[in-house]
């Protein structure tokens, strides 16, 4: 199959491992980070796993001679981090550290795939965001800050290589069941979400398959909210 | 040096869909080829590829017609 090489960042839990799984079951070509490549506790003949820190320039240098064996035309930049905390208590070093793999890594992630989907003339990025960066979200200054970041990228790095039928596009999930929102998942932020329910991996993973594939060709520099109606512009 | 300039001419032609016959040693990629600034980023990249050659960012602003990605190669090979 053509474009159907993937490489998703952080794919061992959470969000991740939902979008890992879904494009293997679609037919996609795998290959999955995280920081400790032995943490996937899931195979398949189709995924292959590596290690990567992004937020790591070694761990990163490492990784590219991977990419360039592989030769990814699709690209998730999933990997991410929080480490939230009122803003008065926050620390700098949470603040760089969640800017720095947040929205730091994304662009050291995407500088490596990028070429090669130019000389293809045909590429996917997509970024996973969160609907903290547009609506905001107390304890997570440096988070929102970092997602919101993430959105601009986005939409400017679509506008550089939309003229090579390379789309970019972002997701910002809402509250979707996984480690990550185990134990802030209460009634009182369910009660406000229209669709009355946390969204589960599935829902963000259903989309990423749509925006790897040439179903979504004239869609690009997006953010797609998927949180069951709970931030509306 | 024929052979240099004879790539670089045919790199050129197939980035920017351009007839080799509208293409002059003085050519500037932008202002008579009509390249955007992604194509003068994929030209650079194409060069390297061909000629086995590491283009630093700061030099590849400088390479902006056929003569002055000529001279780059042949003073770098």
């Amino acid at each position: 199959m053509v474009n159907k090489k993937v490489i998703v960042t952080g794919g061992n839990r959470g969000i991740g491992k939902g979008i890992v799984l879904s494009l293997l079951e679609h037919g996609y070509e795998v290959l999955a980070t995280c920081r400790n490549a032995s943490n996937f506790d899931f195979s398949h003949e189709n995924l292959s796993v590596a290690n990567l820190d992004i937020s790591d320039d070694a761990s990163i240098e490492a990784f590219s001679v991977s990419v360039e064996e592989f030769e990814p035309n699709i690209l998730i930049n999933n990997a991410g981090i929080t480490k939230d905390n009122l803003f008065l208590r926050m620390s700098e070093d949470d603040w760089n550290e969640v800017i720095n793999t947040n929205l730091n890594g994304v662009f050291k992630i995407t500088k490596l795939v990028v070429k090669g989907m130019l000389k293809r003339r045909w590429g996917r990025i997509i970024n996973i965001s969160s609907i903290s960066g547009s609506m905001g979200n107390p304890g997570q200054t440096n988070y929102s800050a970092s997602k919101a970041g993430v959105d601009a990228f986005t939409r400017s790095l679509a506008k550089e290589l939309g003229s090579r039928n390379i789309t970019v596009n972002s997701i910002a999930p809402g509250f979707i069941e996984t480690d990550m929102t185990q134990g802030i998942l209460a009634q009182e932020i369910l009660d406000k979400i229209p669709l009355k329910r946390a969204g589960k991996v599935e829902d963000v993973a259903s989309l990423v398959n749509f925006l790897s594939s040439e179903e979504s060709n004239y869609i690009t520099g997006q953010t797609l909210v998927v949180d069951g109606g709970l931030f509306m512009k | 040096m024929s052979e240099v300039l004879d790539k670089v001419v045919e790199i050129v032609c197939n980035q920017l869909s351009v007839n080799k016959d509208d293409v002059t040693s003085d050519s500037s990629f932008v202002e008579d080829l009509g390249a955007d600034s992604l194509d003068t980023v994929e030209l650079v990249m194409a060069f390297e590829e061909e000629f086995g050659l590491e283009i630093p960012d700061d030099e590849a602003e400088n390479i902006t017609t056929i003569k002055s990605a000529v001279d780059w190669i042949q003073n770098n090979s």
